[in-house]
């Protein structure tokens, strides 16, 4: 039994030290590279801190050197933070007050803005600056380091968003890490011979597939440069030149594939598995997938960052109408689901109630904040006999005939975009901020997938003048593509913006583009 | 000219789109952005991108924009 992840590595490493663990559009690295690379970032991170069990934020774009970061973190005994570098100020600075990092790994252009945001350059380590290990650094480093992290210490934190406008830092354990990674590599079959095809930011948690699975089963991962997922016919290229056979990416992507008609545009595809999650993959788009690659397997994975990526998945194993939903299945191996009613009580056969999750991969919390963690992560109300703890989803879901999960949707206004994990509320926090305006509502255009902004101000605002006021603010997936604005917001009769009259009245409207 | 202009400003308003080129080699547009304008395109001129057409070559200014409109029948 692995009691940290780094074992993963260690193993992996004898079994197969020259074999290319990453390729990052012209570079690769072996997983001997790698190991060593890691090591030594490990042992300087130790060496300036002197601390066990503590954030190491990585400032980088996604690539080789990130994960070379994530690795040395956790070999200087500390727990890894993926930031997105590309998130404005303010959220950066309100994640690193809450953070408190020991250290920050980055590199020189990043070093830069980091210390125009303020950071100190006492706590930046830039990836540049790193001479090269030493001689015989690696006996060096077995001999007097001994990684002897247990499974319940954390292994990431990752931040998602925060209703109140202040993102949340989920911290993850090792254990979660290798229950969830030991779950899918055996459910899919994942050996040396997989190449993986990477989508998932690395500050978004769907990347823990990737980057866990390449390291335990020593498979290689290619990280897909980011533009090519602009241009559809060149992703599908693309991962066929590398010979790309296992993706798990968000719907979005396979969405534009099949919108665009791409894979009867293509010769041959390479892809043999195909995974996705982080929003509901519509069954019309899947068909398209289904009928143009009928060999793949196609599986629907589902779950909270706060149970280490994935509780639920679902092998595509019959047929679907287009308007049929996709189940989210059952539960993966070691974790467990209580569907609660508003009663708190379990849901019967078809009865909708809130998805709670339990297991191993739970997370260890929030990051520096008792509070959202006490209210989020409760004793399981059916267990009155020992402590057992369940994360509230806030997903809502209903198990059908087939004993199957089906989900319905949020109970409150939490959304996901693109993938992402938003806060409506967030949004909507920004908007107010903004000097002019002083009422604002974010809503979710599901059919359109565009986020709303509806707005109340007193001057003449336009569309351009508060997105470029908004990217200062919240990152670029949070931005309006609709920004209406309104004399008054309409109230209901609890003097609280009437959410649903605003829906219904600017949704779906196939608003001409002067008004947007 | 300028409507193209003015649906690229309201998507990253804050580029100089109306004095540069190359709007992909220089990051103006990422993939997100890409998938905005398409649909906004697509909406406005009343035409349908085809798929093949959606490759950096025809993102990199307005001018090879205004080219995949007409290409697809629409009128400027």
């Amino acid at each position: 039994m692995k009691i940290n992840a780094l074992e993963y590595l260690r193993e992996t490493v004898i079994k197969y030290p020259n074999k290319p663990a990453i390729i990052d559009g012209e570079r690769s690295i072996t997983f001997h590279e790698l190991d060593l690379k890691s090591k030594w970032l490990g042992f300087i991170i130790e060496t300036k801190t002197k601390k066990r069990n503590q954030p190491i934020g990585v400032f980088l774009p996604k690539g080789l050197e990130a994960i070379v970061s994530f690795m040395g973190a956790l070999y200087s005994r500390n727990f890894y933070v993926p930031m997105d570098v590309k998130s404005p100020e303010t959220r950066i600075n309100a994640i690193l007050s809450n953070l408190n990092p020991s250290i920050i790994v980055t590199n020189k252009h990043y070093k830069s803005i980091l210390l125009s945001y303020g950071v100190p350059e006492h706590l930046m380590i830039q990836v540049e600056d790193i001479d090269k290990e030493p001689d015989n650094f690696v006996e060096f480093f077995e001999d007097h380091i001994s990684i002897n992290m247990i499974d319940t210490d954390p292994i990431y934190t990752i931040y998602t968003s925060g209703s109140t406008g202040v993102p949340k830092g989920v911290v993850i354990s090792h254990r979660g890490v290798i229950d969830y990674i030991e779950w899918a590599k055996t459910t899919f079959n994942i050996d040396e011979k997989t190449i993986i095809g990477n989508q998932a930011p690395f500050y978004f948690d769907n990347s823990t597939l990737d980057i866990y699975l390449s390291i335990a089963a020593g498979c290689t991962l290619v990280v897909i440069p980011e533009q090519y997922f602009a241009f559809p016919i060149k992703l599908m290229k693309y991962i066929n030149e590398l010979n790309i056979n296992f993706i798990f990416w968000v719907p979005s992507i396979l969405i534009n594939v099949a919108n665009f008609d791409i894979l009867s545009q293509t010769l041959d595809c390479s892809l043999t598995k195909i995974l996705f999650a982080g929003e509901v993959m519509p069954t019309k788009q899947l068909n398209y997938w289904r009928r143009n690659l009928p060999g793949a397997l196609y599986a629907n994975l589902y779950g909270p960052t706060e149970i280490t990526v994935d509780c639920t998945y679902y092998i595509v194993n019959r047929d679907f109408d287009d308007n049929e939903p996709l189940p989210i299945g059952k539960p993966c191996r070691n974790s467990n689901i209580i569907i609660l009613n508003n009663d708190n009580k379990e849901a019967g056969v078809t009865e909708i109630g809130e998805l709670c999750v339990k297991g191993s991969s739970l997370a260890l919390g929030y990051w520096n904040d008792p509070v959202k963690t006490n209210a989020s992560f409760i004793q399981n109300p059916l267990n009155s006999n020992y402590q057992e703890k369940i994360y509230k989803t806030g997903d809502l879901v209903y198990i059908n005939e087939k004993e199957e999960i089906i989900y319905v949707g949020r109970k409150d206004t939490q959304i996901k975009h693109m993938g992402y994990r938003i806060e409506l509320g967030e949004i909507e926090m920004a908007a107010l901020s903004l000097d002019s305006i002083f009422n604002a509502c974010a809503l979710y255009d599901l059919e359109k997938k565009e986020i709303v902004l509806v707005h109340e101000s007193e001057n003449n605002l336009t569309v351009s003048n508060i997105r470029r006021q908004l990217v200062n603010l919240v990152p670029k997936y949070m931005i309006p593509t609709t920004i209406i604005q309104l004399d008054k917001l309409p109230l209901n009769p609890n003097g609280k913006i009437d959410r649903v009259f605003l829906k219904e009245t600017y949704m779906n409207k196939g608003f001409p583009i002067a008004q947007r | 000219m300028e409507k193209v202009l003015r649906m690229l400003e309201e998507i990253r308003p804050e580029f100089d789109f109306r004095n540069s080129s190359n709007f992909i080699q220089n990051g103006f547009l990422d993939s997100l952005d890409i998938i905005t304008l398409v649909s906004m395109l697509d909406e406005y001129f009343h035409i349908s991108i085809n798929g093949t057409d959606i490759i950096p070559e025809n993102f990199e200014d307005i001018e090879s924009i205004n080219k995949l409109i007409l290409k697809g029948g629409g009128t400027l």
